[in-house]
């Protein structure tokens, strides 16, 4: 309550969003606690951890992460617009046998790579006509195409493995730029990331998806293409969990129907600490890609620590709950300390 | 009235990132806490740290293995520890490489969830001078320095035709429930069982094989959907020790107890109950405590220099003996044992 008197002399416009001070609406945001928590984590770590301070460290860890920073992008704006998509982790399996068999069949990487991309926004392309077309809840249709691609994964491939995968592409999966440590799938990161985040943050489109998360239904009424939008953020997941799945064939150098099995839990898990709020209209693309961050540099940090991998999952299981109920309960004591003041104040419920 | 709002809010949301920051602290602290560190540092010629790296935790197998390979390790005064992914994926494994090879360790054991996924991160280790001794589950050849085989493919798949075809009289349907569609040992079983089969016994009738992917509910709702799909089943064989518990339990409580017969690799304490009340007369399997055992004594023998994994290379194995390193850089266990009625009060693993 200290800040009441400077904060009363500033506020001047009516919009409650911007009434704050700028470095206030800056750094005390949800974001702002998840990548304030990564430093934490990485500063304790390197201190407390034995050979957690080595550039191998961060090598290591972009490449298993690299996956879920991928898919956390596109799954951030379809979170963001009220959808889920859970079939993500199956597109990387069904894209990751596509190239498989077809490198197997004979066709040039490059090719059975595109293919698989194909493979990808079609599968997305499917998930979002039923969901846009025949207006089925995105829940249900990515429960059943989760199911549905996984065993078409399975099914292609049966219980062989293809691993006969030319040596350039796999040391490419793995290669690092120059001697910094960090690996070269980070670059193809990066250029996606940069592109999300000016889709997201700087056009029409990612209003759009911002004012569909909040209200659909006013969005239509002022000219959102509601359906369109929707069907072509589950084009792109599609495409980039396709794009997901060729990395990871290459990175282990086996394409196989169970590849990535469960994937999709850890990049949602990521998204929702990151500070998308599940209920759709808030969230960022910076959060999203502390929160991959912060939950693998923790498992990173702990198993380096030698803690098991049960332990690992309480851990990070119990932090994102503590992040959103920590939200939630906020947002409780905020209304019932509205209400006792007596004015009937209809606050907008605050979106997380 | 606004502001008054506004200024709670920003409070509150500073309270919030102040929860979180002290949370993620509170989390790193004590889970360094819990683990500590080994101290392992780094290399050396006798250091006898070694890790254990089944293909996941919760597995009553591996938990046996590794106790065994524990055992071991005390005798010749090493440090042991285990890590493994909760789920059996080849990723998680290695992740669980990769950080071992930061650490250090003396020696990796380690059953492989994939034959090559995790082929570059065996080979990172070992440029790093860890030694790796492959498990239950092997990798390809040139990603570890020795492998210990519970048993060679032939004499388990032999075993196991052999115990059906007894219980069923040697004719009619046969149906198998393995573990998952890509595991190693498991796929190269059941061929050389599909062989024996066509070679020994014309009479009986392989119909299907189903996987139950190492889970005991999915194993249990295959074995029903087996029996649902074949009336004329008369036997099932499975060759994974969660399969074979799973299948057991689903028979006890059905009709089939007692007319379809149910053999292939158990551990006698998951089968104790089934053999004794009648619903499996016999099983096969190795013992997996020695499995570990002997891993762990393989592994020290590579720490210590005194083989390399060539064949012909002999190096002592405390209470089971000597043993010799044969081509493949492969170290055979023996033969599987058979497990019945008569004799499974003896064991307890």
């Amino acid at each position: 309550m200290t800040e009441t008197t400077t904060a009363t002399v500033k506020i001047a416009r009516s919009y409650r969003d911007y009434s704050a001070p700028l470095w206030r609406r800056v750094l005390l945001t949800r974001e702002s606690a998840v990548i304030a928590a990564l430093l934490v984590v990485v500063v304790v770590a390197s201190i407390s951890v034995d050979h957690f301070a080595q550039p191998i460290t961060m090598t290591y860890l972009l490449l298993d992460i690299a996956p879920i920073l991928l898919i956390a992008l596109p799954m951030t704006l379809v979170i963001i617009t009220g959808e889920i998509d859970l079939s993500v982790a199956s597109t990387v399996g069904l894209s990751s046998v596509v190239l498989g068999t077809l490198h197997q069949g004979g066709m040039p990487i490059e090719l059975a790579g595109l293919a698989a991309l194909l493979v990808g926004a079609v599968g997305g392309a499917l998930n979002g006509f039923l969901i846009t077309v025949v207006g089925l809840p995105s829940l249900a249709v990515t429960i059943g195409t989760l199911a549905l691609y996984r065993g078409l994964a399975v099914g292609l491939l049966g219980t062989t493995a293809v691993t006969d995968f030319t040596e350039f592409w796999k040391d490419l999966a793995k290669s690092k730029i120059g001697d910094t440590g960090v690996p070269s799938v980070m670059l193809l990161f990066l250029v996606l990331a940069v592109a999300f985040a000016v889709l997201l943050h700087f056009t029409r489109f990612g209003r759009g998806v911002y004012a569909i998360g909040l209200a659909a239904e006013a969005a239509q009424f002022s000219g959102v293409r509601v359906q369109q939008t929707k069907f072509i953020l589950f084009v792109l997941t599609g495409t980039v969990s396709a794009l997901a799945g060729i990395y990871y064939t290459l990175r282990f150098g086996s394409a196989r129907g169970d590849n990535a099995m469960g994937l999709e839990l850890s990049v949602i898990a990521a998204v929702l600490l990151g500070g998308v709020s599940i209920f759709g209209g808030r969230g960022s693309l910076h959060g999203v890609i502390a929160g991959v961050l912060l939950i693998g540099t923790l498992g990173s940090a702990l198993r380096l620590a030698s803690v098991t991998s049960d332990v690992i999952n309480i851990i990070t299981g119990a932090l994102l709950i503590a992040s959103v109920v920590s939200t939630s309960v906020l947002a409780w004591l905020r209304t019932r300390r509205a209400k006792p003041g007596g004015t009937a104040r209809t606050t907008p419920a605050a979106p997380q | 009235m606004l502001f008054h709002t506004t200024t709670r809010r920003s409070g509150l949301a500073r309270a919030g990132s102040i929860a979180a920051l002290a949370l993620s602290v509170a989390l790193v602290a004590t889970g360094c806490a819990g683990g500590g560190s080994d101290g392992g540092d780094g290399g050396g010629d006798g250091d006898l740290s070694i890790t254990f790296v089944p293909k996941n935790l919760g597995n009553a197998y591996f938990d046996t293995s590794d106790k065994g390979g524990e055992e071991a390790i005390k005798e010749f005064d090493g440090t042991y520890d285990e890590q493994a992914p909760a789920e059996g994926t080849p990723d998680g494994q290695v992740s669980f490489i990769n950080t071992l090879t930061q650490q250090g360790v003396g020696g990796i054991v380690i059953s492989a969830n994939d034959p090559t996924a995790i082929c570059d991160a065996l080979n990172e280790a070992r440029d790093a001078d860890v030694k790796v001794v492959t498990f239950d589950s092997d990798t390809d050849p040139e990603c570890r320095d020795v492998f210990i085989n519970q048993a060679d493919a032939e004499g388990i798949a032999k075993v196991q035709v052999d115990l059906i075809s007894e219980q069923i009289g040697d004719a009619g349907q046969i149906a198998i429930l393995s573990a998952s569609a890509n595991a190693t040992n498991q796929n190269a079983w059941i061929e050389l069982m599909k062989t024996e089969l066509e070679a020994s016994h014309p009479n009986i009738e392989l119909v299907e094989t189903v996987y139950g992917d190492d889970d005991d509910q999915t194993s249990f709702d295959k074995t029903a959907a087996l029996l649902q799909t074949y009336p004329d089943l008369k036997g099932i064989v499975s060759p994974t020790t969660v399969g074979i518990a799973a299948a057991a339990r689903y028979l006890q409580t059905s009709d089939f107890k007692g007319k379809v017969a149910l053999t292939g690799l158990g551990t006698p304490n998951q089968m104790r109950d089934y053999v004794e009340d009648g619903t499996v007369t016999a099983f096969a399997l190795w013992n997996p405590a020695d499995l570990g055992y002997l891993a762990a004594y393989a592994a020290k023998a590579l720490i210590e220099g005194d083989i390399t994994g060539e064949d012909g290379d002999e190096f002592e194995a405390g209470k089971l003996g000597s043993y010799t390193v044969g081509p493949d850089q492969t170290v055979l266990l023996g033969d599987p044992f058979t497990f019945t009625k008569d004799n499974i009060g003896e064991f307890d693993f």
